[in-house]
């Protein structure tokens, strides 16, 4: 599968949900070895007023997001992979008034379970604000006996 | 915002059984809609059904509305009932999620493993028909010393 298409159908992906159009998150960037979403900063989702900073819950669905759609980078065919679970460690707080950047990968593809990881970051993906892990299942089709090496990332 | 402001807030919100203040204190608490329960000494909190929180064309709510609502539900028991002085500080945050959590409301409980004089453990369950089959468990880590 192209690149091209790959945005194309994370694109897909995302307007099929309703709360990430409320937070307005859009894709940055997809491509076979992971995918890039945008949390627009904005004060409905401060967590913390004495400083501005974004809320925890607001990164988590922006990580959670990022790494169930992130399993459509890795996959021949589109499926709906629920999340088993989640864990995200926090480096420091969002910094105010800036957008947040989630990204994750699949590093492990089998025929049930699929492992992501991902950083959340604002201004350099190499001073994360959080690094999560996520697990998801496979619900989908049959999954085809290749997909049981390597995938993803 | 002054640790007595804070204090005072969570006081006045006990002695009237009304949490609003302390909702509203936080953006978005209100964008999710969540509420608080006192039920004797112990506190629910409750996550209306709303369609703006839906993650899943199912539909069914998205499972990082459910991870908000949890981790804000600790954090609001903290203030409420171990007297952190300031809002406590999220260090890491893990969530199993065991069910569908569907179009309806979604409720919330607290237990305090151990706070430290620097660190809390707290674990969440959320339920929407019994307490006993919980949709999602979490447990996280707060940091509550900092000014």
């Amino acid at each position: 599968m192209s690149d091209s298409q790959i945005l194309e159908r994370t694109q897909r992906f995302l307007s099929f949900l309703r709360h990430c159009q409320v937070l307005g998150l859009t894709v940055e960037h997809a491509d076979s070895r992971g995918l890039t979403l945008r949390l627009p900063y904005s004060e409905k989702i401060i967590g913390n007023p004495e400083t501005g900073g974004v809320h925890g819950g607001a990164i988590t669905t922006l990580m959670d997001t990022t790494c169930g759609i992130s399993t459509a980078c890795a996959l021949p065919e589109l499926e709906v992979c629920p999340t088993l679970d989640l864990r995200i460690d926090y480096m420091h707080p969002a910094e105010a008034g800036h957008d947040i950047f989630g990204f994750a990968e699949c590093y492990r593809v089998t025929p049930t379970v699929i492992f992501t990881r991902g950083v959340a970051y604002q201004r350099d993906i190499n001073e994360p604000i959080a690094h999560v892990v996520g697990t998801f299942m496979r619900m989908g089709k049959a999954a085809p006996a290749a997909m049981g090496k390597e995938g993803g990332a | 915002m002054s640790d007595l402001n804070l204090n005072e807030l969570v006081q006045h919100a006990h002695a009237n059984n009304d949490y609003d203040s302390l909702i509203k204190l936080v953006p978005y608490a209100k964008l999710i809609g969540i509420e608080c329960l006192r039920l004797g000494d112990e506190m629910v909190f409750r996550l209306p059904q709303n369609e703006d929180n839906i993650g899943n064309p199912l539909p069914a709510i998205h499972g990082g509305v459910i991870a908000g609502f949890m981790e804000h539900a600790a954090m609001l028991h903290l203030l409420m009932f171990m007297g952190a002085p300031h809002l406590p500080k999220i260090i890491d945050f893990s969530i199993d999620y065991l069910r569908a959590g569907h179009y309806r409301d979604t409720f919330a409980a607290c237990q305090v493993w151990r706070q430290g004089r620097r660190v809390a453990n707290v674990a969440i369950t959320a339920w929407q028909t019994h307490q006993a089959e919980p949709i999602a468990t979490a447990r996280c880590h707060f940091k509550i010393d900092e000014p």
